[in-house]
């Protein structure tokens, strides 16, 4: 009985430490902010994430480099990242990328992580509902313009 | 009330009634899988984001849920087989474990394969979800292990019941672990509060996948009980007598 007892406090112990190490993993998260202006881990490689601003993605013809802006909707970080980009990476989308700061301060990545969420639905409905949340949203401006 | 539970914990008796029930699980299983198998690749639409690679969600998510599903169904006999001593308890909890570890298995493997297009990378070290998944795997191997090395029949179950019932802490975890930290996987699409947020088609065919694979779970379960049972009853007159009965007939 007593191995058995070794045996489930081992487990446990196991147990806390991966806890624990969910928790220090996302120490190394910087945000966009702290890392514009330099605040990063240096010696390690480290995480940033935000979404991808519209427009930014500048693709070299010929070539899987590619960069973007990545903006936290304050402060805007430049990303290079020369691989295949997951199917979900998308201008507004919500990203993660993994690597280190270069000289001239952009952001060179050796991994880019999309997330999705939780929603799934057919293109058409998702047309209809982007469709009606911009009725709403033109509404609710022609309201406000009215007053 | 607690005839029927002494008749159940009777190995004979519930050696006959799992065969009765075999073939009802199986009958009701099997149509469900075939009906969600093909209402998941030809009647659901592709989703607004993934297209038709987010149809791996019909083997996945089934795949996960069972893993968990097996873990509490073999926790839940350990528990009873310890407090109780009942040895029909320990035969289920000792027959759950391979299937659990199968469904974990392919739940890794189907995520791993649908999170490479999706988003970027095979595996995440660190991520909650996915780590927690894989500590039930080993949990399921370590349990498994562990009864392999004891020889003694009654010390195995004992102590392979106390692993399986500290291990269930893991369960909650890996629900959980998507609220709780941040993580790559997504929360819960079906579970969750305002209903499930998928559409109608694409749900019904991933209901019955859930409930076919859990119908199909209980009937290869009942059937390695039996064995479990045959195995550990095997000096018993009433296997003898089936033996020699068989033989006869054959």
């Amino acid at each position: 009985m007593l191995a058995v007892g070794l045996a489930a406090a081992g487990v446990l112990i196991a147990t806390a430490l991966t806890l624990r190490a969910f928790q220090d993993n996302m120490m190394f998260y910087v945000e966009i902010s702290d890392a514009v202006a330099g605040n990063v881990p240096e010696e390690r490689t480290f995480r940033v994430g935000g979404l991808v601003v519209e427009n930014s993605v500048r693709r070299q013809p010929g070539e899987l480099e590619v960069a973007f802006d990545l903006t936290d909707l304050e402060d805007e970080l430049t990303v290079r990242y020369a691989g295949i980009l997951p199917d979900l990476f998308r201008e507004g989308q919500g990203i993660i990328a993994h690597g280190r700061l270069d000289e001239n301060g952009q952001f060179v990545a050796d991994e880019v992580l999309a997330k999705h969420d939780e929603n799934y639905m057919p293109p058409e409905v998702a047309d209809s509902l982007a469709k009606h949340a911009a009725a709403k949203q033109a509404a609710a401006e022609a309201g406000d313009a009215a007053q | 009330m607690w005839t029927f539970f002494h008749k159940l914990a009777s190995p004979p008796h519930f050696y006959g009634l799992a065969g009765k029930f075999i073939p009802w699980f199986a009958a009701i299983g099997l149509p469900l899988v075939a009906y969600g198998t093909w209402a998941g690749l030809f009647i659901a639409p592709p989703d607004y984001q993934q297209g038709d690679a987010f149809r791996i969600i019909y083997v996945h998510v089934p795949a996960a849920y069972l893993s968990m599903l097996a873990y509490m169904v073999m926790a839940i006999a350990a528990g009873i087989g310890l407090i109780w001593r009942m040895k029909l308890a320990h035969a289920v909890a000792a027959s759950a474990a391979p299937l659990g570890a199968w469904f974990t298995f392919l739940a890794l493997a189907t995520g791993s394969i649908w999170g490479r297009p999706m988003w970027g990378t095979w595996w995440e070290w660190g991520d909650p979800r996915l780590t927690s998944e894989l500590i039930l795997l080993f949990l399921y191997l370590g349990y498994m292990a562990l009864r392999a090395a004891i020889d003694d029949g009654t010390k195995a179950d004992r102590a392979s019941a106390v692993l399986a019932l500290v291990g269930a802490v893991n369960v909650p975890i890996i629900h959980f672990s998507v609220e709780w930290w941040s993580s790559l996987h997504q929360g819960p699409t079906l579970i969750r509060e305002g209903g499930p947020a998928i559409a109608g088609d694409m749900l019904y065919p991933l209901l019955a996948m859930i409930f076919g694979f859990s119908f199909l779970f209980g009937a290869l379960l009942l059937m390695r009980v039996k064995s479990e049972v045959l195995y550990r009853e095997r000096r018993a007159r009433w296997v003898r007598r089936l033996a020699t009965e068989s033989a006869g007939a054959a």
